[in-house]
């Protein structure tokens, strides 16, 4: 059996939720743009999960976009804003530990002509909100701050970041791409005027995201062709995603206390557990204001790549922020934002835990851990030098 | 990702270890870089590798290929494991992923560096 802790990556779709999707692959395919009664159905179908949706962060139906993902909507919510206000400024802050579609996307409006102040992070992740506000310029146009960040599970200060934005007269974009299901969202209370969320996350279908965009937001659309989706994102809908990430949304919420605290416990229980057993590792990402299922550690001496095969090899699934693991042999920039050096960087692993873990898995995984960081340190030359 | 041969080199890896009264020792790399490896010889008086050991930080490749060079200079000449080359120990492990190619770069000048080692400490004991 496959031991999972890999829920950052992705989850695992719920039964029921197929189940739920499955007529709109099969005996309801019709497209929801035609208006014929079958149609007419599947789009009454399409647009209450636009409602579900948007009643799970207090939106309204019509400021729901569907899209393919969290990279999609990333990408529409900072090009296609950035596009839509050029005449007002070229200025764009985010962070330095987004994820690469906030990155990238504002790397390509660099070279577009716009400028982009990237917030440095303090040693648990956190932005600095002085910072943030040193750097608001007359021409800033759109501070992008991701709610929390997926390697080591920092939740930034949202509310605060959509309030100073406003004080501006700025909007305000966050990444909620790993927060739903683990962070209340409230888009009117949170001072949020765009929000990327992805299906997959929180035990939907993959393939399917969706861009919040507060009435009163200019976003223009990205890929061009039909009207669907109000004209912001054009090409025939993924009618069952969308189904899906409804019901996983409207699940996720429903079961949201029970979830979370269940989570918080197992991921606690992993992280005195391995700070009990194992000597000289280093938490990554803030003790308390993190994702419940998130924990982080470097494990001094060793390399990620090396745990997270060893790992594997026992039927577990883990992540590594290693440079190993990575095409560019870079470790993780989020690492060495927060002021890892890198041979320390190297040698993190990320156990992200989701609802279906249980508290046996959590026994084996960190058994499983214990013994392979203790193998791997045996080889270890370093370790050899510091003892 | 990676051949058969360098997962069972990098799950049980050969002649880990040190060498306590090693004839020559040699580090390459940087734990920067996420790697160093660190080779241990013993060698008699024919000049023939009797004993070899490792310790190495980094990736399923650095291991294996450390593991896999210590195999292959075992009780040969100190003239013969000089001209192991990185590409040997890669094919010796059914080829390392593109990316993955400095890692037996790194395995061959540790095997170069312990012997550089061995010689230097005789030139002074002459
Ligand atoms: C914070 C964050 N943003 C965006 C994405 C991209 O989402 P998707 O893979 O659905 O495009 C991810 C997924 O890993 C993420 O963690």
């Amino acid at each position: 059996m496959i031991k999972y802790f890999d829920n950052a990556a992705t989850t695992a779709l719920d039964k029921d939720i197929l189940d739920k999707m499955m007529e709109y692959f099969t005996d309801r395919y019709f497209n929801p743009s035609s208006i014929y009664t079958p149609s007419i159905s599947v789009h009454k179908d399409v647009e209450e999960s636009r409602k579900r949706v948007a009643d799970a962060i207090n939106a309204k139906a019509e400021e729901i976009y569907f899209t393919s993902g969290g990279s999609e909507s990333d990408n529409l919510a900072i090009k296609g804003f950035a596009y839509a206000n050029r005449k007002k400024g070229k200025h764009i802050i985010t962070s330095c530990i987004e994820h690469p579609a906030i990155i990238n996307s504002c790397k390509s409006l660099e070279k577009e002509g716009f400028e982009v102040t990237y917030l440095s992070v303090d040693e648990n992740g956190f932005i600095k909100l002085d910072e943030l506000e040193n750097s608001i310029r007359e021409d800033t146009i759109l501070i992008s701050v991701m709610t929390a960040n997926n390697e080591i599970g920092t939740i930034e200060p949202i509310k605060e970041i959509g309030r100073i934005a406003h004080e501006h007269g700025i909007k305000f974009h966050t990444d909620a791409v790993q927060a739903i299901g683990s962070v209340k969202i409230d888009v009117e209370d949170m001072n949020i005027d765009m929000l990327s969320m992805s299906g997959h996350k929180f035990y939907g279908p993959k393939g399917v995201g969706v861009l919040y965009i507060k009435k009163g937001t200019n976003v223009t659309r990205m890929n061009d062709g039909g009207h669907q989706e109000r004209d912001k994102r054009s090409g025939t809908e993924n009618v069952p995603g969308i189904i899906g990430i409804g019901y996983a949304i409207e699940k996720a919420y429903k079961d949201f206390d029970k979830n979370v605290k269940r989570i918080t416990e197992l991921r606690d229980y992993y992280i005195s557990e391995i700070e009990k057993r194992i000597p000289d590792i280093i938490l990554n990402g803030d003790r308390t204001k993190r994702l419940p299922g998130n924990a982080n550690f470097s494990f001094k001496y060793i390399e990620g790549e090396s745990i997270m095969l060893l790992l594997d090899q026992k039927g577990i699934c883990v992540s590594t922020g290693s440079a190993c693991s990575s095409k560019t042999l870079e470790p993780s920039y989020v690492l060495l934002s927060i002021g890892l050096p890198h041979e320390i960087a190297h040698g993190s692993i990320r156990v992200s835990i989701g609802k279906h873990n249980t508290k046996e898995e959590v026994d084996y995984l960190i058994d499983s851990v214990v013994e392979v960081v203790e193998k791997l340190r045996a080889m270890s030359p370093l370790y050899e030098e510091e003892k | 990702m990676y051949s058969d041969k360098v997962m069972d080199h990098f799950e049980h890896p050969r002649n880990v270890g040190v060498i306590e009264d090693a004839d020559g020792v040699g580090t390459v790399g940087n734990p920067v870089c996420g790697d160093v490896m660190k080779m241990y010889l013993k060698i008699d008086d024919n000049e023939v590798i009797t004993d070899v050991k490792f310790k190495t930080f980094g990736c399923a490749s650095a291991i294996a290929t450390s593991s896999m060079a210590t195999e292959m200079i075992k009780g040969k000449t100190v003239d013969e494991a000089l001209e192991l080359t990185n590409k040997a120990v890669a094919e010796a492990l059914d080829g390392l992923p593109p990316v993955k190619m400095h890692c037996s770069v790194l395995a061959e000048e540790a095997v170069k560096a312990a012997i550089e080692d061995y010689r230097d400490k005789k030139l002074k004991e002459n």
